[in-house]
């Protein structure tokens, strides 16, 4: 919305500059957005002339010279190409040294040979429409000399408010300078419609038109006026150009007045040509499936049956609150009008501008809800304007369906809870001078104040808390004392158990030179395809968004391993050899979650590496390459951090290579995956080397760690060390050999540990050779080797029978 | 023999005090203490000595012989010390060469960095921090915090909706903010409350200055008493901790569903006094009006308090707060980054920078 300064100065003195008065407004609850100026800089210099003679230029056909009566003592010579300009005219003319809109400085030029020394104008180039097609022509009651700014609104500062979407009141320039006046004690002018020419015909109905609202709660009132004898012409000059800085479009006298009416008011009017409504009867109803209009836009709408429309004897002939119909429009010939101002229901309007993609004026005030006795104020104010400028009459009558709005809600505003609210003291009589200068009426009360809301401000305003607001807001907050609450039961606050360990875990990960990134929850389902998911794979079961942005980002991610392979691709596309990165966030997947969410989330923590696993170095030139042992050395980092117990299983999934995927196994299920990616899908990321990947979801992983840890003597009883070379089968994996050994040496074997793995002639075809670090312990007693002799004897026998295992060398 | 023992000994204390290398001092040792040397012979002379000499003679070599011992001693240790010194000073490396293997330094997020700072800062101020889900319902989205039925958040122009997600209050959305917990935690804990929920939030929205996916931390304290003085308190609290000491508060009256009043926060800008840069000229961070706008915040609605009056809440007992910030924003801020894209580009030129 666009608020003239010069215009709302109509209605408040305004005694302040727009930048101290959009100031003013944002420390009271409307920000001002910018601050526009319109027409041109300064009004010097733009003056009224009467256009003395205007002679045929020698040496141009289509310029004329002119003698214009500036009001000074000779008439100045100005050269002018328009080809309506005429000798008799009153005409607006801008004399050297004024400053154009674009801020270019008239001076005086030859034109052919012929001095000028001053400009006609022509419409556009005050910025008032679009106009070039001749000058300006003015009434001829203006005397030459007079200062154009005094004709109409030729220069204004203009505000640009963001109304917040509770104040529908604010829709309109009179709504604004009762802010302005509450804001800065600047005198407010009584309303433009307090005087209603045709209040003599409220209570009657005019003839020869029936309304018939069949719901109400789509449409709580709806007024008419009929008008005769309309003639439709231009607006005046003043007219256009008020609508020009508020930046509308003059059309004709008629619809100018509904769209001034509704920039004071705030209340949108719809103007119908009486004698094109088909039957002489309207009927507000719920739209029937299939119907469709075509609005003024020139747009065949298809309307559906939650949007509410105006109909004639022969169909939909206006889309309720939202745009007219282009059937019953007002065209050059109209003679007859019914000046329709009716109140619609916000929501439905809301639904239906959003449905159809049609915001306009008027949907933008409806959908605030407006109130009922607002109709007739804007009846009021365009009658006087339509008899004013139309040469209309009014017939008797004013159809009224619906009324007024409920009775006035009376709130009690207790002194004692505005403290208790704000933790300040505002002074009873300062609270009354505020609520009054909002519009409110004001009694005392024993504790407090009795208020009554102004129909205005009927929705908005309904408890004590809303007064409080009110009165806080323009009182102003700077003295706001700043004090802490008081936390009377001792809370403590900090991070949850939980909380702490993912940190723990992510810091891990930072520990070991990993970048963490931010990806994208929102991600393309092609990437199904792209993961290599066979077309019933559980992860095919995405959480899919119904109004996306676009495709690229129409599911929401299953996985976070393609975020991290996008962040990898677009590294490796500027020159990374290699990245080491991981993410901690959602996951999000079909179904609903355990604590019945809306979708299964789960809190992931997700990592890759790619390239080298260290950064080389001079003595370190070629580091090893990412395998997925550096995933698996990952995961025990993230997972010892928490404390968590866990093995390693065989496991499938699409898109690791498939002699390289482990899934991490804890007794309460599977807690996620490590392995290398497959090399089809890095290939699809167009990254062409082996990629370690793991996934944890790390929510589950630190609910399900340990909780307080308790001591365990470790120091009073050393452990008795060895060390075990065993020979197995190349097939048989390392942790079943740990198993092995510690289930054969339970319960004294308190660690084993493989440190060396070797495959080569020495140990045959086939056959692996493992060396493990073996600790036996008791927590009772220092072993001795006489008791750990059988024990290691039994080892070597289990090992033989379990696994094919000998002892080597 | 008395009389040789002390010339002997004079005589080898001399060499031992003009020796200068460790092998001469051994050479010495072997020339006055060694098997053949003179000293421990007259020692071994002394058995064949007179019985009232044997006392005195041996005492006297058998004390010569122990004074030099001691005295080559320290001064091989002497030489031991400066010869080791001299070997190491000459083995010496580049050690202004690199690290090696070399180490990766890891990095937080500037998100994650900033997040868990103020995180950290609410801790310290006893808020607990809870976490919900970001697939949501427009009931614990919308309908629970006062948004008006028109509400133009509601739209499908600016929320994202899931599909087949139903319909009325249970339809399913992205969450549009973080104030859903606010209900689902007043649903599960009575008061007094007082807790911060950080997390993703999703609006549709995509230009210079919107993501369609961002970060917010949600703020509510609920209890019997609590002011709009004690949010101003608060927040100062945390402006300070976030942009340092010296900061100061500008509330401005403003508009929330879930809030009444509501107030939009502006904190001082700390890059410039009052709008003017160190050089004189207009501040580029705060557009030289001495203020950033850094969250918007209010004293929760009776209204919300009515949809978790099952809960032990009442409208006319408790009062609150509640707050809402943009962790893009507040890092933006803090750390000079010009534009959001940076943020979700993960350029590691970018993410190697932060945290």
């Amino acid at each position: 919305m666009r608020v003239p300064i010069d215009w709302l100065s109509d209605y408040v003195e305004v005694g302040i500059g727009a930048t101290e008065l959009s100031e003013r407004l944002a420390m009271t609850g409307t920000e001002v957005a910018r601050v526009l100026q319109h027409g041109p800089p300064a009004p010097a210099n733009f003056v009224v002339g009467k256009v003395l003679s205007a002679e045929a230029h020698p040496d141009a056909d289509r310029l004329r010279v002119c003698s214009v009566d500036c009001g000074e003592k000779d008439p100045r010579t100005i050269v002018c190409g328009a080809p309506n300009v005429a000798a008799g005219q009153t005409v607006a003319v801008a004399l050297p040294g004024a400053v154009m809109p674009d801020g270019t400085e008239l001076g005086e030029a030859k034109l052919r040979g012929v001095k000028s020394s001053g400009m006609i104008l022509a419409e556009d180039e005050l910025g008032i429409g679009g106009d070039h097609d001749g000058i300006m022509v003015l009434g001829d009651e203006l005397v030459s000399g007079m200062a154009l700014a005094e004709v109409f609104s030729l220069s204004s500062e203009v505000l640009e408010p963001e109304v917040t979407p509770n104040r529908g009141d604010c829709g309109g320039l009179y709504g604004i300078a009762r802010e302005v006046h509450a804001a800065t004690g600047a005198p407010l002018s009584a309303p433009p419609w307090a005087d209603d020419p045709g209040a003599s015909t409220i209570g009657s109905t005019p003839a020869g038109i029936s309304v018939t609202v069949e719901d109400a709660a789509l449409c709580p009132r709806f007024t008419a006026r009929v008008f005769e004898n309309v003639t439709i012409a231009p607006s005046p000059i003043w007219l256009k150009a008020r609508l020009a800085a508020a930046g509308q479009r003059s059309i004709s006298n008629v619809v100018d007045i509904t769209n001034y009416v509704m920039l004071v008011s705030g209340h949108p009017l719809h103007a119908f040509d009486l004698d094109a409504i088909a039957g002489g009867e309207l009927t507000v109803r719920s739209a029937r499936a299939g119907e469709t209009l075509t609005t003024l836009d020139g747009e065949e709408r298809e309307l559906d049956t939650d949007i509410c429309l105006i109909a004639d004897a022969d169909g939909p002939t206006s889309l309720a609150g939202v745009m007219g119909g282009s059937r019953s429009e007002v065209s050059d010939q109209t003679t007859r009008v019914l000046l329709e101002v009716a109140v619609w229901d916000g929501a439905n309007i809301n639904r239906t501008s959003t449905r159809l993609g049609l915001r306009s004026e008027a949907s933008s005030r409806f959908e605030k809800g407006l109130s009922p006795e607002g109709a007739l104020e804007a009846q009021a104010m365009a009658t006087a304007l339509m008899l004013e400028l139309t040469g209309a009459t009014l017939t008797d009558g004013t159809l009224d369906i619906g009324g007024e709005g409920p009775a006035a809600n009376v709130i009690r505003l207790r002194d004692a809870r505005i403290v208790s609210l704000l933790g300040t003291q505002i002074a009873r009589e300062e609270s009354q001078r505020i609520l009054e200068t909002l519009g409110f009426t004001v009694s005392a009360a024993d504790d407090g104040l009795d208020v009554t809301v102004p129909h205005w401000r009927r929705d908005d305003v309904t408890r004590e808390a809303d007064l409080i607001e009110e009165v806080a807001r323009i009182h102003g907050l700077d003295s706001l004392p700043s004090t802490l609450p008081i936390n009377r039961t001792g809370r403590a606050g900090g991070l949850s158990r939980e909380q702490r360990l993912i940190r723990r875990a992510e810091d891990a990960l930072v520990g070991r030179g990993l970048c963490e990134i931010v990806g994208w929850s929102f991600t393309d389902p092609q990437i199904c395809d792209k993961l290599l998911l066979g077309s019933d794979h559980p992860l095919r079961d995405l959480v899919v968004i119904e109004n996306p942005m676009s495709s690229a980002q129409s599911v929401m991610r299953p996985s976070i391993l393609p975020s991290l392979l996008d962040a990898a691709a677009y590294n490796m596309a500027r020159g990374a050899e290699g990245c080491a990165l991981f993410e901690s966030g959602s996951v999000y997947r079909g179904g609903r979650s355990e604590e019945g969410f809306a979708a299964n989330e789960h809190h992931g923590l997700g990592a890759i590496v790619t390239g080298p696993v260290r950064p080389p170095s001079w003595n370190d030139a070629q580091p090893p390459t990412a395998r997925i042992e550096t995933a698996h050395a990952l995961v025990s980092g993230v997972l010892g951090a928490l404390s968590i117990e866990w093995e390693v299983e065989d496991g499938e999934l699409p898109f690791l290579h498939p002699g390289r995927t482990a899934m991490i196994r804890t007794n309460t299920g599977l807690l996620g995956w490590f392995g290398e990616v497959h090399p089809a899908v890095a290939t699809a990321w167009g990254i062409d080397q082996p990629i370690a990947a793991l996934a944890i979801d790390i929510g589950r992983a630190a609910a399900q760690a340990p909780g307080q840890q308790i001591f365990n003597d470790l120091t009073s009883f050393p452990p008795l060390r060895e060390d075990l070379a065993v020979i197995v089968p190349a097939a048989v994996s390392a942790a079943s050999v740990v198993a092995c050994i510690t289930e054969a040496g339970s319960p004294l074997v308190s660690r084993a540990e493989v440190f060396d793995v070797y495959s080569g002639e020495q140990v045959g075809e086939g056959r692996v050779s493992l060396a493990l670090h073996i600790d036996f312990a008791a927590v009772d007693r220092t072993l001795t080797d006489e008791e750990v002799s059988p024990i290691r004897d039994k080892i070597v026998a289990a090992l033989k029978a379990e696994v094919d295992g000998e002892l080597r060398g | 023999m008395i009389e040789r023992v002390a010339e002997i000994q004079k005589q080898a204390e001399a060499e031992i005090t003009a020796a200068s290398s460790s092998a001469a001092l051994e050479g010495l040792r072997v020339q006055y203490l060694g098997r053949k040397a003179e000293l421990p012979q007259l020692l071994r002379d002394v058995a064949q000595l007179p019985p009232d000499l044997r006392g005195e003679a041996g005492r006297t070599a058998n004390e010569a012989r122990q004074a030099l011992e001691a005295m080559i001693e320290t001064a091989a240790a002497r030489f031991e010390a400066a010869e080791m010194s001299a070997a190491l000073e000459s083995d010496n490396v580049d050690i202004t060469l690199p690290g090696s293997p070399a180490e990766a330094v890891g990095h937080h997020h500037l998100l994650s960095a900033t997040r868990r700072e103020i995180e950290d800062v609410f801790c310290g101020l006893g808020y607990s921090v809870v976490e919900g889900p970001e697939v949501e319902t427009v009931h614990y989205n919308f309908d629970a915090l006062n948004h008006d039925p028109a509400h133009p958040a509601r739209a499908r122009s600016d929320t994202f909706y899931i599909e087949g997600g139903g319909d009325g209050p249970d339809q399913t959305l992205l969450r549009t903010h973080t104030s859903p917990m606010q209900i689902r935690i007043m649903e599960q804990t009575p008061p007094p409350i007082a807790l911060i929920v950080p997390g993703r939030v999703f609006r549709r929205d995509s230009d210079a200055t919107h993501t369609p996916q961002f970060h917010q931390i949600e703020g509510l304290l609920v209890d019997e008493g609590v002011t709009l003085a004690d949010l101003k308190g608060t927040l100062l609290a945390f402006a300070r901790a976030i942009f340092g000491e010296g900061r100061e508060l500008r509330l401005r009256p403003h508009f929330f569903p879930f809030t009444e009043p509501s107030v939009e926060v502006d904190v001082s800008c700390f890059m410039c006094d009052q709008g003017a840069a160190p050089d004189g000229g207009r501040c580029s961070l705060c557009k030289g009006t001495g203020w950033l706008e850094v969250l918007g915040s209010g004293m929760v609605d009776p209204n919300v308090f009515a949809a978790v009056s099952d809960h032990g809440y009442d409208p006319n007992a408790h009062q609150g707060f509640a707050f809402g910030l943009g962790i893009e924003r507040i890092a933006m801020l803090k750390h000079g980054v010009p534009d959001l894209r940076f943020f979700y580009e993960n350029d590691l030129r970018f993410l190697r920078q932060f945290g």
